[in-house]
């Protein structure tokens, strides 16, 4: 099927990019959009230009590295699904498909549609760990934890930061992601001894950035490779109106 | 961080903020309509009840105080939030199509001023009167039903109700994300007690001017 192209083209961070079109003549619909860019990228080094820049790294949809907004879209229309597991029969001949970086003020864009997430990484360092002993591994049965906690903990655990839900907030909000490493270890016990610090701590750093608000929208959970439930950002919100009231922050002598 | 810089300088505390004086101002707007609803009882019912509120005194201006401090803190927050959701974005999609959406969602920045407007033009009519065509101090019965007679005064109350209804429905579902009261066994509900709150009290307020632009209450 023949395509017709509009890629947002961005020589570096200070350039102010645009649009440029391009048509595809033979795009199968058993490729992968990923693939399909494929193409179009040896199709730009044959004609001696540059290549269009992405992210990708496994391309089976479990390690968060791509990820652009299609026709509107984070991941484009499938649910459920990032860009490389988006197929091209999705698509039908003659279609003009919209590339776009993610657009956020947290995720400036380095080149074409590959953008900055170091601000993902900073609010992880700030708190997304627990402490625990290293060195030989636990005796397995150690630590009882219901097999609910477990299951629960694990569909936020699913997160892989790829970066959607700030995407396709009208907020550029980073809710989702933060309510989910939050959720995610506040539900297991390894998680309690940090959970009212790591809440505090995450929000912090997530509000450094610049990050919108939550107007609970939704659009984060709806475009979200991985469903994980704003009731993620419920949870988030509680820990951190716990941590605020209790002051255990003052206690651990972290005073800012 | 303490309590006030949490709550003042995080927009998760500023929520917070808008939801404790949300449901507070909730709390007036049901009280206030079942007040109103009085209408259908006739003059002497609805001006004693009126009456009774004027005697509370100095109370009154207490209460009237920390309402409009509620006012205050509500609006300043969403006006905060939104340059800095503003600000989020400097260069905008070309095609943007955010799915699940809400209406009301999308809408509160709008419903929420037009609603302050309405508010201000309310006290100013109903309240001290200066914006009323025929006011009597203490007759409320007759102010309210002089003025409803007008048909654009009356389609103004029902339309800035209906966006008080909507404004409502969003921040009250809202309001139970922000403080975290989720739970598998209500987390639908939520919504359905919103949807509900907000028709009850969209249909109350609104049913007065209809009432009595419809010639059943005279």
């Amino acid at each position: 099927m023949k395509l017709t192209l509009h890629v947002w083209r961005q020589k570096d961070a200070r350039d102010p990019g645009g649009f440029k079109t391009y048509q595809l003549e033979d795009v199968t619909t058993h490729m992968s959009f990923l693939e399909m860019l494929d193409v179009l990228n040896q199709d730009l080094i044959t004609a001696g230009e540059d290549p269009v820049a992405f992210d990708h790294d496994c391309r089976e949809g479990v390690c968060g590295a791509c990820g652009f907004v299609i026709n509107g879209v984070a991941h484009g229309d499938q649910k459920g699904s990032t860009v490389c597991q988006l197929h091209m029969r999705h698509f039908a001949d003659g279609d003009e498909v919209t590339i776009e970086p993610w657009r956020a003020k947290a995720f400036p864009v380095l080149r074409d549609l590959v953008v900055d997430r170091s601000a993902f990484d900073r609010i992880l360092t700030a708190g997304g760990f627990i402490s625990v002993r290293t060195g030989s591994a636990p005796e397995a049965n150690s630590i009882p934890i219901p097999s609910e906690a477990a299951e629960h903990a694990m569909d936020f655990a699913e997160c892989i930061g790829c970066g959607a839900c700030v995407a396709s907030c009208p907020n550029s909000a980073a809710m989702l992601f933060v309510g989910a490493k939050i959720a995610h270890l506040g539900l297991l016990p390894q998680g309690q001894p940090e959970r009212e610090r790591r809440a505090l701590a995450m929000v912090e750093a997530m509000e450094r950035e610049a990050f919108g608000s939550c107007t609970n929208y939704r659009a984060c959970e709806a475009v979200c490779p991985k469903e994980i439930s704003i009731s993620g950002i419920a949870r988030m919100n509680k820990d951190f109106r716990r941590a605020l009231l209790s002051g255990s922050n003052r206690a651990s002598g972290k005073r800012r | 961080m303490n309590l006030t810089q949490g709550l003042y300088s995080s927009t998760i505390g500023k929520k917070i903020l808008m939801a404790v004086t949300g449901i507070i101002l909730f709390g007036f707007v049901v009280g206030h309509m079942l007040g109103n609803l009085q209408l259908y009882l006739g003059a002497e019912q609805l001006n004693a009840y009126a009456d009774k509120l004027q005697s509370l005194g100095p109370l009154l201006w207490v209460i009237r105080a920390g309402l409009a401090f509620c006012v205050g803190v509500h609006v300043v927050a969403a006006v905060q939030l939104w340059l800095r959701n503003r600000a989020s974005r400097p260069v905008r999609y070309r095609l943007f199509r955010p799915p699940e959406v809400d209406y009301a969602a999308r809408t509160m920045m709008w419903s929420g001023p037009i609603i302050l407007l309405f508010i201000l033009y309310h006290l100013g009519h109903l309240t001290v009167g200066c914006l009323h065509h025929d006011f009597i101090r203490g007759d409320v019965y007759h102010n309210v039903v002089t003025t409803f007679r007008i048909w654009w005064v009356a389609g103004f109350y029902m339309l800035a109700n209906l966006l008080l209804a909507v404004h409502l429905y969003h921040g009250l579902w809202s309001l139970f994300q922000t403080f975290g009261w989720d739970h598998p066994l209500f987390g639908r509900a939520r919504r359905w007690i919103a949807i509900g709150f907000a028709v009850l009290i969209g249909a109350g307020n609104v049913s007065l001017p209809l009432a009595v632009l419809a010639g059943v209450v005279r």
